[in-house]
């Protein structure tokens, strides 16, 4: 598959029209207000990050241990717990159960993890109805367009666009764009698809070894109705949302929401602790590289992510890309990071959409390193060859002008040098792309280098120093 | 140490650097072979093609006490990524001696007043994402329980006639981020054009910075947009050299 395009997907969102860019970065930064607000209300803020990191990475390091506890206790509570390594598995799973039950329909409420598995098209297929419940959703299901947040899949749409589409799908009023007229209009649509529905599921936000439930935190109640109603419901769980026992709940639950959304908590939070009467329950715990990524030194962190999407929030590039520009599962900060460990070759070009300006690691609530991540990756392209051959010849380039002196004052010191050097670092996707949107700095009469040499007297050439370990006849012209 | 970027478009930058610390009696002096800290090809994830650049700084660096920079950005990279050159101890001494000009000024020389500077004008600071966050500089914004500081703001509160104007989302990066300025370029000018956009809300026509390649996109983008903005490291204010 073709490597993911995020610049020139991002240079698509910028240049729609309607312009979408403005209220996309207005919308998504009052969510970081809001959770400045939030996290300011709680004077042990920096704390409870630090000791929900440490539980994380604890339990991360005792992994199958707290996954024997669950499916122990989740077992005793009358769940049926499957195992699957791969997305592949993962689907098949869920495919054979609703088989086994005749189900055809199956209503879900959002699931990062079933967006990762691709499971909507596999089961869909095979000829199995899949709702969405949650109203973000089921605009994009609608549109036929992957989420472009990981909390709010609808992000990147003004409700004058939902009143379009729903016009457009259910010949509701296109005039009427305020947001309670459209959640009715989908609340009478996909409420008779609920109380129809043969198979009911959600993701999980966390999984408790201590008590063996399912844990989901929403808003609007659709993960109760999809996993209540029918008599049949399947959790996906990827392996990383075990933590210990509620103690640990209570504490992830006051970082999530306010992380999320500055709220101090949702409306729902519900334990999915066993089957209802006279119904079934399962339980799919899914690797899909998570037991990989965990044995790598350098990116296994990644795996703390509580999916509250705070660097999104944060991420001056996201919001000016938006959410769909990266053609991925997760995307900002945190997809930049965990989709190339899925498929290194197809996001390759992840790693270089951010300014490395940190604010990411900060306000994440389990303190993963995501902008130093993002750098490692960097490094990581690199050694594996995944540089194009233009790329790797100007960083070639770049890197024996400046260790060399009497190089570098050559280019330095040449007339329109700013028109030489500057573009020299790294204008090797783009004729004069620094000029498209902005000027060149004028280049002026004199270095520094010369007025130094002019006025503090010593104005012997440069010596030619190599670096430790090369060649001096490198130097030479 | 003067960054390869100063030394070609802002030696009024590099000659303010110098100038000041002499007045404030360092003893200053400036090792002639050098070029680059490396963190072009480092940042870009090219670390074999940053080995060279980086062990000829340590090379010309490594017999001072103190290294200075008026580049939060370059000392950023010096000090916590400085890894494409061989391990040894001239370059661990290297890291742990680059200071930020702001941070040798506040931490180092405690300087306490600027008698020869005046700057009678509303100023707009930018202290960048690497003086932030990299460098600790000042509080950040997403550590809202921590008690404000700001090492460059407290230098130039020392300023006679200046005032410091405030602006909305203040340590939002300005969209530069080194190679992105060219790889993203759409991204990154949209974010220069926002930052601008605050920045020039508040009335202020000087624009201040310790990184003078934030402000090299700032005013790529002001220049672009014909806006009337006066761009200035912030040696050049300490010192005395603009007015």
């Amino acid at each position: 598959m073709k490597p993911v395009n995020q610049v020139r997907n991002a240079l698509a969102f910028l240049e729609d029209q309607p312009h979408h860019e403005q209220a996309f970065d207005t919308l998504i930064w009052g969510l970081r207000e809001r959770r400045d607000a939030a996290a300011r209300e709680v004077p042990e803020w920096e704390d409870l990050r630090t000791l929900a990191s440490r539980i994380k990475e604890h339990t991360l390091s005792h992994l199958a241990d707290y996954l024997e506890q669950f499916e122990e206790r989740a077992t005793a509570n009358g769940a049926r717990v499957h195992w699957a390594r791969d997305a592949h598995e993962h689907n098949q799973i869920v495919y054979d159960i609703l088989s086994a039950h005749r189900a055809h329909t199956l209503v879900k409420s959002k699931s990062m993890l079933t967006e990762e598995c691709q499971m909507r098209p596999f089961l869909e297929t095979r000829g199995i109805q899949v709702t969405e419940t949650d109203l973000g959703e089921r605009i994009q299901q609608l549109d036929h367009q992957p989420p472009a947040h990981i909390v709010g899949p609808a992000f990147q749409k003004t409700a004058q666009d939902v009143a379009e589409e729903f016009h457009r799908v259910y010949g509701s009023d296109p005039g009427r764009a305020d947001p309670v007229y459209l959640a009715h209009v989908m609340r009478e649509r996909t409420r008779p698809l609920i109380l129809a529905a043969d198979a009911g599921m959600t993701g999980a936000n966390f999984a408790v070894a201590q008590t063996g439930a399912v844990v989901t935190v929403t808003n609007e109640g659709n993960a109760d109705l999809s996993g209540n109603v029918p008599g049949l419901r399947i959790c996906s769980v990827g392996i990383e949302k075990i933590i210990p026992g509620l103690a640990e709940l209570a504490m992830f639950i006051r970082l999530l929401t306010r992380s999320a959304t500055g709220e101090r908590i949702t409306q729902y939070t519900s334990h999915f602790a066993g089957p209802r009467a006279g119904g079934e329950m399962h339980i799919v715990l899914v690797d899909n590289g998570r037991t990989q990524r965990l044995a790598d030194e350098r990116f296994w962190p990644s795996l703390k992510c509580i999916r509250c999407a705070a660097c999104l929030n944060t991420c001056p590039v996201y919001r000016r890309s938006g959410g769909l520009a990266y053609g991925a599962t997760y995307m900002g900060p945190i997809g930049l990071i965990t989709m190339p460990a899925a498929d290194v070759r197809r996001f390759r070009e992840l790693p270089f959409s951010s300014t490395l300006n940190g604010s990411c690691s900060n306000v994440c609530p389990v303190q993963i390193n995501i902008h130093e991540q993002i750098y490692a990756w960097r490094e990581v392209m690199d050694a594996d060859g995944l540089f194009s051959v233009t790329k790797k010849a100007a960083m070639k380039a770049a890197g024996a002008v400046l260790s060399h002196p009497r190089a570098w004052r050559a280019a330095a010191e040449a007339g329109d040098a700013a028109l030489k050097v500057l573009p020299h670092f790294a204008m090797y996707n783009r004729v004069n792309a620094w000029g498209r949107h902005r000027d060149v700095p004028s280049t002026p009469k004199e270095t520094f280098h010369q007025w130094y040499a002019r006025n503090r007297g010593d104005a012997r050439p440069p010596a030619q120093t190599p670096a430790q370990g090369e060649d001096p006849g490198h130097d030479r012209p | 140490m003067i960054p390869c970027y100063i030394d070609m478009f802002y030696p009024e930058v590099g000659i303010a650097t110098l100038e000041l610390l002499e007045k404030l009696g360092a003893d200053v002096d400036y090792p002639f072979d050098q070029t680059c800290c490396g963190q072009p090809m480092a940042n870009s994830g090219a670390q074999a093609e940053a080995r060279a650049t980086e062990e000829l700084f340590v090379n010309n660096f490594a017999a001072y006490d103190h290294i200075v920079a008026p580049s939060g950005s370059c000392v950023h990279h010096i000090r916590n990524n400085f890894t494409a050159a061989v391990d040894s101890p001239e370059r661990r001494h290297v890291s742990a001696r680059v200071h930020d000009l702001p941070e040798f000024l506040h931490d180092v020389l405690k300087v306490k007043d600027f008698p020869w500077a005046e700057f009678p004008h509303e100023v707009a600071l930018h202290v960048s994402c690497s003086a932030i966050r990299g460098l600790g500089e000042q509080a950040m914004s997403e550590r809202p329980n921590d008690p404000f500081f700001s090492k460059p703001r407290s230098l130039l509160e020392k300023v006679k006639g200046l005032t410091l104007a405030d602006f909305s989302r203040p340590d939002e990066c300005c969209g530069f981020g080194g190679t992105f300025a060219v790889t993203d370029e759409a991204v990154s000018a949209s974010m220069g054009n926002d930052k601008l956009e605050r920045l020039g809300a508040t009335g202020a026509r000087y624009v201040i910075s310790g990184d003078m390649s934030c402000l090299m996109h700032l005013q790529g983008c002001a220049h672009r947009n014909r806006e009337d903005f006066h761009f200035l490291h912030l040696a050049q204010v300490l010192n005395g050299s603009a007015r």
